[in-house]
């Protein structure tokens, strides 16, 4: 399909010749919301020789492709990637732009934004297309998580949007789908905004990302240390999840900030929450109040987490969280 | 007349709430199961200046006023009153004296190093056979060429043993009564000077509380604080503005007591009710509410009449005299009202009672309280 | 060396209750407080201050009493304020916002500049990097860690699952994270210096150069048409009983889920 003006861009995020996952998911949504626009879904992807990427794009719903294939690009920077990226808005005019608000996300939109002098909403959670209207309505939660904000971008095109990890959904693949491939042949200057990589450092990569996970068994602070902590991972283990925390447990050193749920950690929506010793301050709710089913085990009964609980329990997590273990344990025979 | 607190003080107020929140809290309960000194919380406490909060710049302080430091005392005492008193003998007694009545030279050698953070003070005033009778001091110093040489012994001295500066007083002439008494500055580690066992007390546990032993104890002559003979004016003028820090500590011990008891007042239920419901409970939360701002106002005016007037004896007296009663008196009430768990050292009401007595004793008891006011009254 | 530090008053949002009956936000009695990335980039100037005798100035754009946070800032030690206020500022987005403190950076001298990477109210993270593109200077964000080498600054840079060390000319700007230090206490002495013997200098729409077009609401390409408090879901069950009936109820809730 051949790329009209005001389609649907979709950042086609990638580190290390991996798409991050979330970018699966914008182009899902990107898929709704071009279907209303009558116009099309086309992913953007910047790197060094990652042509082998595109297919997966596709399968995933990508209705075209533009490949920046630059040695500039091979690792992200931010002055590259938005030289490159303005260069692609200048051509092809696009009336949405949504990108993955990730680290690289977070970092790269505004500077796109600010060089294309455009709207940017940052962590949405609801993308939409007014009916009647036309009007692109992006919804976001503000005020640390309190307030939802629904704002427009009413003059300025492309209207952008990052979006968090976990929160739209990404198509079923599609193995016969098929799309165009743009090879843009951009310009890369370099200037005094252009920074130096020296160094990389790997974190001790957990292969357990609890976005994946289908049943978290999440601790704060009340699970006081790194014992009551390891209460919880049998509890998960004998459930087949995963750790979580909150960021008060973390920023005490009980729990790595990759376990970390809340607003400024990750969004996670699985089947099965227990939040233990957990409060419930509304940044940590922001991460975790769509899971399917939430189970909340608290020794104070005033906890704002039993708010969004569906079953309360009022007690001691360090006395109840190893006999649920064992209680599980029964139950399976193990 | 403005009620109000400047934004200044505003700011310094929450300043000192933090720190007593996040750095003397988490410690209180430990402080007094121990009846540890808390080294760490002064450290800190030295490295930001609380320790010499009302002295001018010029000598090495923070340059704020009176109010500001009372209102770092009051806020230290709600979490820990251990912390408020280490402060304050610290600064009202110590510090003050020295800047009161000593010499440039003496603030430059002794002063300074008390409220840059380097050194904490004390004062030693009470003997065995001395209490509220301050006048009948024992411990005698003679001259000696170009030294004084003291004996006898000091009994309940705050900081004791782990001061580095001390203020003491002696009889320079037995025969001349109250006009014998002379102050001097003495350094820890003087040969002659040391320590007797530390006491184990009721309340405010972690502060050191030791006896002075002097047995010829040899110092300069320029450790001479004020005039010879002039000692007792000394002792008593500082004591005025003590008396303001501890009314503080009381407010603040009186402060973070009902706090906690509110807070389990609105959780604890029985008769399928939170007891705050109970008209019981709630009159006599009132009352103590009532009783607090009371206190308040005693204590911050007679800070305010210390920085801008001569005279402020009787504001300093009443103070005292009002924040501890109320302290005392709400405390107990506060683990009444806790019942049962009023007396669980886990709900820390118990170690506010055990502290808060205290301040109704050092520092000149009520009763003197009462001949200071009633004193000025029938002039 | 100067450093510019951008801070934010917020309300602190930690302490926001939602009323569980009406399902409204109860903002009352909220304390404002100094945004906690914008600190600890602050606390990382006074660092360097402290080791190698930086100037470190502070700028905020907000209401008049925006001027708490920078009285605070003075408090802490930093060498000059600025407070940038003036109806025709108000009711910025990110774009505007961004513009408006750049236009006020342009007058002042800087080698680094300093912003939190995003406030705890609008959580957007956008206005460092937009004022980095207005001066047209590098940025970097999530920055860690930083010290400065020659006529560069060298920045740890967190990613999710790395560390990037970067390098950048400067004049640059960097985002700061709040895990980056434990901020200083004020001392009471530089709270009565603040209010006392310091200056907040006050800058209006006059003093700041940045055309109409960038600023306040007009300025703004994006503008909310409706907030609402978060929706509460519908309570569920909530229980107080002993140990071993308590984990009896959960196992049964667990097998009505099919969990089990």
């Amino acid at each position: 399909m051949q790329i009209k003006e005001k389609s649907v861009f979709v950042f086609a995020e990638q580190v290390d010749n991996r798409i991050t996952p979330v970018t699966f998911e914008l182009i899902g949504k990107a898929r709704e919301l071009a279907e209303q626009l009558d116009n099309q879904v086309v992913a953007l992807l910047l790197g060094f020789k990652v042509g082998n990427l595109v297919d997966e794009l596709i399968e995933y719903g990508a209705q075209s492709i533009v490949l920046a294939d630059h040695i500039e690009l091979e690792h992200y920077r931010t002055e590259p990637y938005t030289q490159m990226i303005t260069q692609v808005i200048e051509k092809y005019n696009p009336e949405i732009v949504l990108v993955g608000a990730t680290s690289i996300g977070r970092d790269l939109a505004p500077r796109v934004a600010g060089r294309v002098h455009t709207g940017l909403t940052a962590d949405c959670t609801v993308l939409e297309i007014e009916e009647e209207t036309n009007k692109f309505l992006m919804t976001r939660p503000a005020f640390g998580g309190n307030l939802l904000a629904t704002i427009v971008c009413p003059t300025h095109r492309p209207a952008m949007a990052t979006v968090r990890p976990g929160v739209m959904i990404k198509r079923e693949p599609e193995k016969n789908a098929t799309a165009e491939v743009i090879n843009f042949d951009g310009t890369i200057t370099s200037n005094k905004m252009f920074t130096t990589i020296d160094e990389v450092l790997k974190k001790g990569l957990s292969k357990h990302d609890i976005q994946d996970a289908r049943i978290i068994v999440a601790g704060g602070r009340g699970m006081k240390t790194v014992e009551g902590f390891g209460l919880l991972k049998e509890l998960a283990d004998v459930l087949g999840g995963e750790v979580g925390s909150s960021r008060a447990a973390v920023d005490a050193g009980l729990q790595d900030k990759s376990k970390q749920v809340g607003q400024t950690g990750k969004t996670v929506r699985p089947n099965l929450y227990i939040a233990c010793g957990i409060s419930g301050a509304i940044q940590h709710l922001a991460g975790m109040e769509e899971s399917d089913f939430i189970i909340a085990i608290n020794s104070d009964p005033t906890a704002p987490i039993f708010h969004v609980a569906d079953v309360g329990i009022v007690g001691d997590a360090l006395k109840i969280v190893p006999k649920l273990t064992e209680a599980i344990r029964g139950e399976r025979g193990v | 007349m403005d009620f109000n607190l400047s934004k200044e003080h505003l700011m310094a107020q929450r300043l000192f709430r933090d720190f007593a929140v996040n750095e003397v809290e988490p410690w209180a309960e430990q402080t007094d199961e121990e009846g540890r000194f808390p080294f760490e919380i002064v450290q800190k406490m030295q490295k930001l200046g609380f320790l010499g909060i009302p002295f001018p710049k010029s000598v090495g302080g923070q340059g704020c006023d009176t109010l500001t430091y009372i209102l770092a005392v009051e806020e230290l005492s709600k979490a820990c009153a251990t912390t408020g008193v280490i402060l304050s003998a610290h600064t009202s007694l110590a510090a003050d004296a020295i800047f009161l009545n000593g010499t440039d030279e003496q603030k430059e050698q002794f002063l300074r190093p008390l409220l840059d953070g380097r050194k904490l003070g004390s004062f030693a005033l009470t003997e065995a056979e001395a209490g509220t009778d301050a006048a009948g001091q024992q411990t005698k110093v003679t001259a000696d060429g170009d030294e004084w040489v003291i004996n006898g012994s000091k009994i309940f001295i705050t900081n004791g043993e782990v001061a580095d500066t001390y203020v003491v007083f002696a009889m320079t002439d037995k025969s001349a009564g109250t006009r014998g008494i002379s102050a001097f500055i003495i350094e820890k580690g003087v040969p002659g000077f040391t320590f007797g066992p530390t006491e184990k007390k009721m309340g405010i546990r972690g502060s050191s509380t030791c006896e002075l032993i002097f047995e010829n104890c040899r110092i300069p002559k320029g450790n001479l604080l004020g005039r010879e003979g002039k000692g007792f004016g000394v002792a008593m003028s500082t004591l005025d503005g003590g008396r303001i820090g501890i009314g503080a500590q009381a407010l603040g011990i009186a402060e973070g007591a009902l706090a906690k008891t509110v807070h389990y007042v609105k959780e604890r239920k029985q008769f399928n009710s939170p007891i705050a419901k109970f008209q019981n409970t709630q009159f006599a939360l009132a009352q103590m509410k009532t009783d607090i701002e009371a206190a308040r106002w005693l204590v911050y005016h007679a800070a305010l009449k210390k920085d801008n007037s001569k005279s402020f004896s009787n504001e300093a007296a009443m103070a005292k005299l009002k924040a501890s009663q109320v302290a005392s008196e709400i405390t107990r009430e506060c683990v009444q009202l806790h019942g049962g768990y009023g007396y669980i050292q886990a709900f820390q009401v118990e170690r506010m009672m055990r502290d808060a007595k205290i301040t109704e004793i050092y520092e000149g008891t009520s009763e003197v309280m009462k001949m200071v006011i009633s004193g000025s009254l029938l002039k | 060396m100067n450093i510019i530090v951008c801070v934010k008053q917020v309300p602190d949002t930690t302490e926001v209750r939602l009323d569980p009956v009406k399902g409204t936000l109860i903002r009352d009695g909220v304390p404002s407080i100094m945004n906690p990335d914008d600190k600890a980039g602050l606390e990382a100037a006074l660092k360097l201050k402290d080791e190698s005798g930086a100037h470190v100035i502070v700028l905020s754009m907000g209401p008049r009493q925006a001027d708490d946070v920078l009285r605070e800032a003075l408090a802490m030690g930093a060498d000059e304020a600025y407070l940038i206020t003036d109806p025709a500022f108000s009711g910025a987005d990110t774009w505007a916002t961004s513009s408006t403190l750049a236009g006020a950076i342009s007058k002042l001298d800087f080698d680094l500049i300093i912003t939190g990477r995003q406030a705890i109210d609008g959580d957007t993270a956008q206005v460092g990097p937009e004022i980095a593109e207005h001066l047209q200077i590098p940025h970097i964000s999530y920055c860690e860690y930083f010290k400065i080498e020659g006529d560069e600054v060298i920045v740890k840079r967190q990613f999710e699952d790395r560390y990037q060390i970067l390098r950048a000319k400067l004049p640059a700007l960097i985002t700061a994270l709040d895990e980056m230090n434990e901020p200083r206490y004020m001392t009471p002495g530089g709270i009565f210096d603040a209010y006392r013997e310091k200056e907040v200098s006050v800058w209006s729409r006059v003093d700041v150069p940045v055309e109409d077009e960038n600023i306040g609401l007009k300025g703004s390409p994006t503008r909310v048409v409706k907030t609402n408090p978060k929706m509460l879901k519908q309570p569920g069950t909530t229980i107080e009983t002993g140990v071993d009936e308590a984990v009896q109820f959960l196992v049964d809730k667990l097998k009505e889920k099919y969990i089990l």
